[in-house]
């Protein structure tokens, strides 16, 4: 299924989120506010942006999700476009289950695993390059957080991109300002990001990355160089109690938090 | 070995357009007949090899063959992560070319020493593991790579010259090259070349010493067992740690399979202290000479 209007793809970004806080609540794990955080990106990437996904087709756009840990977000969209179903997403971290909480490649729909924080933009330029060489017009997105932009690989890959200028390449960075310890500005300053990114040679494009219309936008882009998506969301989006908390990075929803957070994300806050 | 490599590479690539070389900007008056021919598949990823090495990752992925090649510590220990996430848990056909395996670049000082490379890539069931004798095995083993549809490394030694007398029957892997009967000195690579003389010598003072080359990890261990159970005594001859690589190997097997086989293991047992010298120096400073050897053997065999 490919949703084509932006109201459509609210409507399944808010059926996503519920999906995330109850395959949750159901494993009784973590990492939700990071699942919701990108929940929009990975909406829009995955239902209008990315071409036929059909897993094995060598010419399909593919996506890293850099940021393993929101593998959640990943697996509710999978089941939007039909990769996954419902029964399958209940399997999640049941024993034996591929569907963990950072994603693996056994699963449909899923090109690469992931977990290690500050590898993915590597493999997504290599992917990247593998098109240009094979003469393909497809594209590469990595999701990334914006903590990955603490590691020294991510900016291996950004020089080596830009350099190459494989604007077949998107990056969407996750800038919710927070990691697991702490707020990004005390832990590591990251700003100015654009600059930073800019002076490596890419494209950078600042968005709203709740605003389903303007991640449109953005993702639709492709230039003459890569693409940086700074796309300015908050850790836990949907959900009041969770918005903005270092918290929310690790921690499971109890019964009646759940119960809030399914509520007020149905009521369509999201 | 990294010219019958280069050769062998490009004659390969001419019918396999898979194939693509990275470089960690390493190889200069090596690797240019690769890429004056195949201009487009070989990439020069700067000093970069983590990035390096996840971009063979998202290239394999895509159906190619990536070749990552640098000094052998950079390309094995800098990236090892990117490798173990990317090739190894996604089953892609990776390959790792580590020149100057052990202490071949002796007076570049320890950070150039490979001698824990094998002791970390060993553990991988799914990696094959290449480690050419001479200059024949090494063109072998790039052609043999070239079929593998699993992650592979293959540490080349810097020799450009010489050569045993025979190349491998059947492909790399163990083989006797000496017979005897009183002590096997099991070779790893390019260290066979001492256990040659080695042999020479004991066979000198009676001492009837069989040699073996152990060219292949992760392959045919059930092969090693059966060349290694007639011997009451092998020396296991490495350059590398002693812990992790050949010898390790020799004891688990000669444990699990309960054999009666007494070991002894040649190779470093010592961290580079920031000494310089030759290659051969560093080879008798870990007690891996051809008349060390020899002296090692006869230690062995006298009655305790």
């Amino acid at each position: 299924m490919r949703l084509m209007t932006d109201d459509e793809l609210r409507a399944a970004a808010v059926r996503c989120r519920l999906r995330v806080v109850d395959t949750a609540k159901r494993a009784g794990v973590g990492h939700i506010g990071s699942a919701l955080s990108v929940m929009d990106i990975v909406t829009v990437l995955q239902c209008a942006i990315m071409n036929a996904p059909d897993a094995g087709d060598p010419t399909r756009d593919r996506l890293v999700l850099s940021k393993g840990h929101a593998a959640m977000a990943l697996y509710a969209a999978l089941v939007e476009t039909g990769c996954l179903d419902e029964e399958s997403l209940a399997s999640y971290c049941t024993d034996g289950s591929t569907l963990a909480t950072h994603p693996e490649r056994v699963v449909p729909g899923i090109d690469f695993c992931s977990g290690s924080l500050g590898q993915g933009l590597s493999v997504g330029t290599g992917s990247a390059l593998a098109a240009r060489l094979g003469g393909q017009a497809r594209r590469t997105f990595v999701l990334m957080s914006d903590a990955e932009c603490d590691a020294g690989a991510t900016w291996e890959a950004a020089l080596f991109a830009g350099h190459h200028r494989l604007n077949g390449l998107t990056a969407i960075i996750d800038v919710n300002g927070q990691q697991a310890l702490g707020y990004t500005p005390d832990v590591l300053d990251l700003e100015p990001l654009d600059a930073k990114w800019k002076s490596f040679g890419w494209d950078v494009i600042d968005a709203d990355g709740h605003s389903i219309s303007a991640l449109r936008d953005a993702l639709e882009f492709r230039g003459d160089c890569p693409t940086v998506i700074l796309a300015r969301t908050k850790l836990g989006r949907g959900v009041s109690f969770m918005e903005g908390l270092i918290k929310w990075h690790y921690w499971p929803l109890s019964d009646e938090e759940h119960v809030v957070a399914a509520t007020e994300i149905s009521a369509g806050l999201a | 070995m990294r010219r019958p490599f280069v050769r062998e590479l490009v004659a390969l690539a001419e019918a396999d357009p898979r194939i693509v070389l990275l470089t960690g900007d390493l190889g200069y008056t090596v690797l240019e007949p690769f890429q004056e021919r195949f201009p487009d598949r070989f990439i020069n990823a700067g000093v970069a090899e983590q990035n390096m090495m996840g971009m063979a990752t998202g290239l394999a992925e895509a159906g190619y063959r990536p070749y990552v090649y640098s000094i052998a510590p950079f390309a094995v220990l800098r990236p090892y992560e990117f490798f173990r996430n990317g090739a190894v848990l996604q089953d892609l056909p990776v390959r790792i070319v580590g020149v100057g395996g052990g202490v071949d670049y002796s007076h570049e000082g320890g950070t150039h020493f490979a001698l824990e490379d094998l002791a970390v890539l060993r553990p991988f069931p799914s990696v094959r593991i290449f480690v050419p004798a001479d200059i024949t095995e090494a063109a072998l083993a790039t052609r043999e790579i070239a079929d593998i549809d699993a992650p592979v490394y293959l540490r080349l030694g810097k020799d450009e010259e010489w050569a045993l007398p025979d190349p491998p029957p059947g492909g790399l892997g163990s083989r006797i090259l000496v017979p005897g009967t009183d002590v096997l000195l099991l070779c790893l690579g390019p260290m066979v070349r001492s256990g040659l003389v080695a042999a020479e010598q004991l066979a000198s003072d009676g001492v009837s010493a069989a040699v073996a080359v152990v060219s292949t990890f992760n392959t045919d261990d059930d092969a090693l067992v059966d060349l290694i159970s007639p011997f009451p005594l092998v020396l296991t001859v490495e350059s590398h740690f002693v812990t992790g690589g050949l010898g390790s190997l020799a004891a688990e097997l000669i444990a699990e399979a309960g054999l009666g086989t007494r070991l002894q293991r040649c190779g470093f047992r010592n961290v580079p202290d920031g000494r310089s010298g030759s290659p051969g120096w560093w080879m008798e400073r870990a007690g891996l000479s051809p008349s060390q050897l020899a002296a090692r053997a006869m230690d062995a065999l006298l009655p305790s």
